[in-house]
């Protein structure tokens, strides 16, 4: 996995000559540049919604504008490209006319069948994909995939929740019941539930990723039950945040720090850090090392982080938080220790089994766990 | 404090009025603008356009009413401008509104970037339910002015058609252009003046969005309010306080699905967040007949023909 | 004193005219547009041209993108012989994707052509019915078909949404769901020599041929008849109920075959990206194709290329995907209001030669 992803000048010269003789009415000059400094890595990103959307798209912009910084590197990006044939288009056009060595599809459904549609026609390009899951003999060789256990960040949310909530109820609004939202909820209540045995979680699934006025009214209603900590995994958590605000209760944060859109009601945050990432590869690429397929860490990787404390966050609620921030920094924190037994009764960690934060096992949990309010079926 | 079912009832009380008042503006001014005998399908746009100009006022004012006020007149202008192109001779005014919401919308999110990030002043609420101890209800019952605001202008306008020179001139070119023409009157200016207020009314139903209910200029706002509100004033029969009604009824049935998962109810959520779509068709069919077809419409409107 | 031009050439040149001036006048204005945002428009205008036609790979880009559009088009154009404007493309694509990809897992031994075959007839009726649903409405209960298409959208893609993750769901497509794979066997391959789909053919094939139908058959002309005054048609004779829904299930027929290739062509399962939005931009491409469909090809290719062009507007001079709807919504609406122009011309013309 260690020879040059660098484009040869043989496939610069043919996409040029593919140009046309309409096209000489062109002014080149930006794409010159592109192409002749082949000392630069490369990076193109692909975002499937709005860059500033304060929560999953932004957190990746923000880590791609971290890594532009660095001068040995030349970064673009697209947004609001849409999991359909035009992120093929989009993915292609950035190798073609962008130069691209390695481009990072940053929405699950880019994965199958669009990304394996398009590395195997781009064998010397890198394609690493954030939240795939890379099996070794079944996909391309130039595809890896990335993602971060903000769960773990969850956990210590779930912590500071449950140490904070004053009717034991809390709440999380999530956009729908696939593995990496349902390990979310799961995490923050098996967090809570370690510092408040009896605390339950309400959720309400709002069906799509990005949905204002349905996150707003889930939040309302969720508060009409009794809930007093409030948190979310949808694309933007602006409208949660801010509608929790509103009714005066408390919030923990999702991917981007959320602090300033509620400075009484945010507790603390489970936060991406995609600029430790995107550096990382950046620097593995440059030194031509081999990139591995599959990238995951957690808190202790610094993949992912915890906002601060909001002030209002009592010292024995920050004791226990920290002391599980240090136990998952020091690789001793194991989540799904058994026995363990999901919302319907049945028991799904057998008592003595564990399954550790790689285990992949987890990837494709389809289960909530008890304390949980609520169903995966729709 | 537990409230358990009396929640749904609550939220759906609750939800009437928040998710309701911004399609009560969009639908007042629908109906202005189809009275006058034009149908205005690029509310989406005039919807979202108005949604970030009042934000982005705001932002910059300090004031959210003037945002508020910004985001009418930006509607206005849409309005105008819509009603303009229309009255041509050919030109379809239903694909225009088509391409009108293209155009409003894509403009709102290109001027928009720079505010998706930034926290507005919102508008203030006034708290209806203050004699309420639940906790639920008296959120429930907290209501902008803009509701208030949303209930004068319907019964002044519902007044207006019926009562003044104006309204009679609105009704006549919405019936007959011929007719209207015989009387002298300048039909195509009246249009446009309607039409320009119904933008006003729908840009003031964007604002509520952004800086009210869910607050947030994003570019996933809206969720076809706008074309939503083209079918509630079928729904209303022309009847601007018919339309205060249909959006009450619009704005507690879109609560009723998150609501009810909130209960515990938690299978085919992805129906039940269909119901005010569902429900809308459903009376459609009932109270339609070839026999009366659309009773109160106004003869000019393009879909009548 | 003006030339004297011959009447048909008269009749050929002027859509053609009015259609390029538009197409310059909306150019200027968007360069006015973007220039006030700080880009060059020249600049800008090339790029948007190397992006949709500059070369054979901008081209692709242009085709693949046109080709759903061809046949989501058709939902709104067919129906506009009669007079009914319809806008539920989208809900046709959405039910014509999510019964194709259901057919094809009823049959998991069957041959790639059976297959094939069968998930086209599947989508394309599945489509057709659900359109038909707001032409009956409208024949039998005179709902607006308008506004009964567009709520029939909504609760289409509510029930793909629904069917997706509950009933069709295959429980391996954890983070995304989806219905079973229909097969790598069973997708529709690409046209030898190039990228593209064969979805571009049946596009191109469906509007020559529904063009056909409509001027050049019996059915045809009475759908004419009937759209320009329906109590005429009624008086002469027709039967316009069996016209609305015959025109109303071949327009839906075209959208559930658009469906079906984005399963078949693209995805290989039905899943929410069905709801692409392919329908919404077929009706403007209706409208300015004025309903022909022979005309609906270039129009569709316009568009696409129009989209295309997005992703490098956005690289090369930093401006927001917005700028496309922008584009979009400015060219549209002075094709649309270049409707007026028609027929003044040809007045211009006789008055000068007299």
């Amino acid at each position: 996995m260690s020879e040059s992803r660098k484009l040869t000048r043989r496939q610069v010269l043919q996409g040029t000559a593919a140009a046309g003789a309409l096209s000489m009415l062109g002014n080149w000059e930006w794409i010159g540049e592109a192409w002749g400094a082949s000392d630069k890595v490369k990076m193109g990103f692909i975002f499937v919604g709005p860059r500033d959307d304060y929560g999953y798209n932004q957190a990746h912009f923000e880590g791609k504008a971290a890594v532009a910084k660095l001068d040995w590197v030349k970064a673009f990006d697209e947004e609001k490209v849409p999991e359909t044939i035009e992120v093929q288009k989009t993915m292609e056009s950035m190798v073609k006319l962008d130069g691209a060595q390695v481009l990072f599809p940053t929405s699950f459904g880019y994965f199958d069948p669009h990304i394996l549609k398009v590395a195997p026609q781009n064998p010397n390009i890198l394609f690493l994909h954030c939240g795939g899951l890379y099996q070794d003999g079944k996909h391309p060789k130039n595809v890896g995939s990335y993602f971060g256990y903000i769960d773990e960040s969850q956990y210590v949310a779930g912590i500071v929740a449950g140490g904070m909530s004053k009717s034991g109820k809390l709440g999380f609004v999530a956009a729908k019941p696939i593995p990496q939202v349902l390990r979310n909820i799961n995490n923050y209540t098996l967090g809570a539930r370690s510092v408040r045995p009896n605390c339950t979680t309400n959720v309400i699934f709002t069906g799509d990723w990005s949905l204002p006025v349905r996150e707003a009214e889930a939040t309302n209603s969720l508060v009409d039950q009794g809930i007093d900590v409030i948190t979310c995994h949808v694309d933007s958590p602006k409208v949660v945040v801010t509608t929790a605000e509103k009714r005066g209760i408390y919030c923990t944060g999702y991917h981007c720090n959320q602090s300033k859109l509620a400075p009484k009601g945010y507790l603390t945050g489970a936060e991406w850090n995609w600029a430790k990432v995107y550096m990382d590869y950046a620097e593995m690429i440059r030194k031509g090392q081999t990139v591995p397929h599959l990238v995951r860490g957690g808190l202790k990787e610094g993949i992912v982080k915890v906002s601060d404390y909001n002030q209002v966050v009592t010292e024995a609620v920050r004791k226990q938080a920290d002391a599980a921030k240090d136990k998952f920094m020091s690789g001793g924190m194991v989540v799904y220790k058994g026995p363990i037994k999901d919302n319907t009764g049945r028991v799904v960690v057998a008592a003595g089994k564990e399954h550790v934060q790689t285990d992949m096992w987890l990837e494709s949990m389809d289960w909530l766990v008890e304390g949980v309010i609520g169903s995966t079926k729709s | 404090m537990e409230v358990g079912w009396w929640g749904v009832l609550i939220a759906v009380l609750g939800g009437a009025i928040r998710i309701g008042t911004p399609f009560l503006f969009v639908s007042l001014g629908e109906c202005l603008t189809e009275k006058s005998g034009r149908i205005n399908l690029g509310l989406e746009g005039t919807l979202v356009m108005g949604a970030m100009t009042g934000y982005a006022v705001s932002l910059h004012s300090g004031s959210p009413w003037l945002g508020v006020l910004c985001a009418g007149l930006a509607g206005m202008v849409l309005g105008a401008l819509h009603s303009w192109l229309c009255s041509f001779r050919r030109v379809n005014d239903i694909a225009v509104g088509i391409a009108m919401m293209l155009f409003g919308t894509g403009l709102a999110f290109f001027l928009g970037k720079p505010y998706i990030q930034p926290s507005a002043p919102r508008l203030p609420s006034i708290d209806l339910g203050a004699w309420s101890d639940i906790p639920q209800l008296k959120a429930a019952l907290q209501i902008n002015a803009l509701f208030l605001m949303g209930i004068v202008v319907a019964i002044a306008l519902a007044w207006m058609l019926k009562n003044t020179a104006w309204g009679l001139k609105v009704r006549v070119v919405g019936e007959s252009a011929d007719a209207a023409r015989a009387l002298g009157l300048p039909v195509d200016r009246i249009r446009i003046l309607s039409t320009a207020q119904g933008g006003f009314l729908a840009g003031i139903g964007g604002s509520y969005l952004s800086l009210y209910y869910p607050f947030n200029w994003s570019e996933g706002l809206s969720s076809g309010q706008g074309l939503m509100a083209v079918a509630l004033v079928i729904f209303a029969r022309w009847h601007p306080v018919g339309c205060l009604w249909v959006s009450l009824l619009w704005g507690g049935a879109a609560a009723l699905g998150p609501s009810l998962q909130s209960v515990g109810i938690t299978g085919g959520y992805y129906i039940f967040n269909a119901i005010p779509y569902i429900m809308t068709l459903a009376v459609m069919i009932i109270t339609c007949s070839p026999k009366r077809t659309l009773v109160g419409v106004p003869h000019e409107l393009t879909v009548t023909r | 004193m003006s030339i004297a031009v011959p009447q048909t050439l008269n009749k050929a040149l002027e859509p053609f005219l009015i259609i390029v001036g538009s197409l310059m006048v909306s150019m200027v204005l968007f360069g006015i547009f973007v220039a006030s945002a700080g880009a060059d428009p020249f600049e800008v205008y090339q790029t948007m041209y190397r992006a949709a036609f500059g070369t054979s790979f901008s081209w692709q880009n242009t085709l693949i993108r046109a080709a759903p559009l061809m046949l989501t088009a058709l939902c709104t154009a067919l129906p506009g012989y009669l007079g009914l404007i319809i806008i539920g493309g989208e809900g046709a694509v959405v039910m014509g994707g999510l019964f194709a990809a259901v057919a094809a897992l009823t049959m998991p031994t069957a041959p790639p052509m059976v297959v094939l075959t069968t998930m086209a007839v599947v989508g394309m009726v599945a489509g057709g019915l659900w359109l038909t649903i707001g032409g009956a409405l409208r024949h039998y209960r005179a709902v607006n078909e308008t506004i009964s298409s567009l709520l029939l959208n909504y609760i289409a893609i509510a029930v793909l949404n629904h069917l997706v993750t509950s009933t069709f769901r295959d429980p391996e497509s954890l983070n995304h769901p989806s219905t079973h794979h229909i097969g790598e066997a069973n997708m529709i391959g690409v046209i030898p020599g190039t990228d593209l789909h064969w979805g571009l053919v049946f596009g191109i094939v469906a509007c020559v041929m529904t063009w056909f139908l409509m001027h050049h058959t019996v059915f045809g002309f009475a759908s004419q008849i009937a759209g320009g005054n329906v109590r005429a048609a009624q008086i002469a004779g027709l039967p316009v109920g069996r016209l609305i829904l015959i025109i109303c299930f071949v327009a839906g027929a075209a959208g559930g075959l658009a469906g079906m290739v984005e399963v078949a062509a693209i995805h290989g399962r039905a899943n929410d990206t069905l709801n692409a939005n392919y329908g919404y931009a077929g009706i403007l491409v209706a409208f300015v194709a004025r309903n022909n469909p022979l005309a609906i090809i270039p129009v569709a290719v316009l568009l696409g290329g129009i989209r295309a062009s997005s992703g490098l507007l956005q690289r090369a001079h930093e401006l927001p995907d917005a700028t496309v709807l922008v584009m979009q919504g400015i060219i549209f609406l002075v094709i649309l209001f270049s409707e007026t122009l028609y027929g003044r011309f040809s007045k211009l013309q006789k008055q000068g030669a007299s």
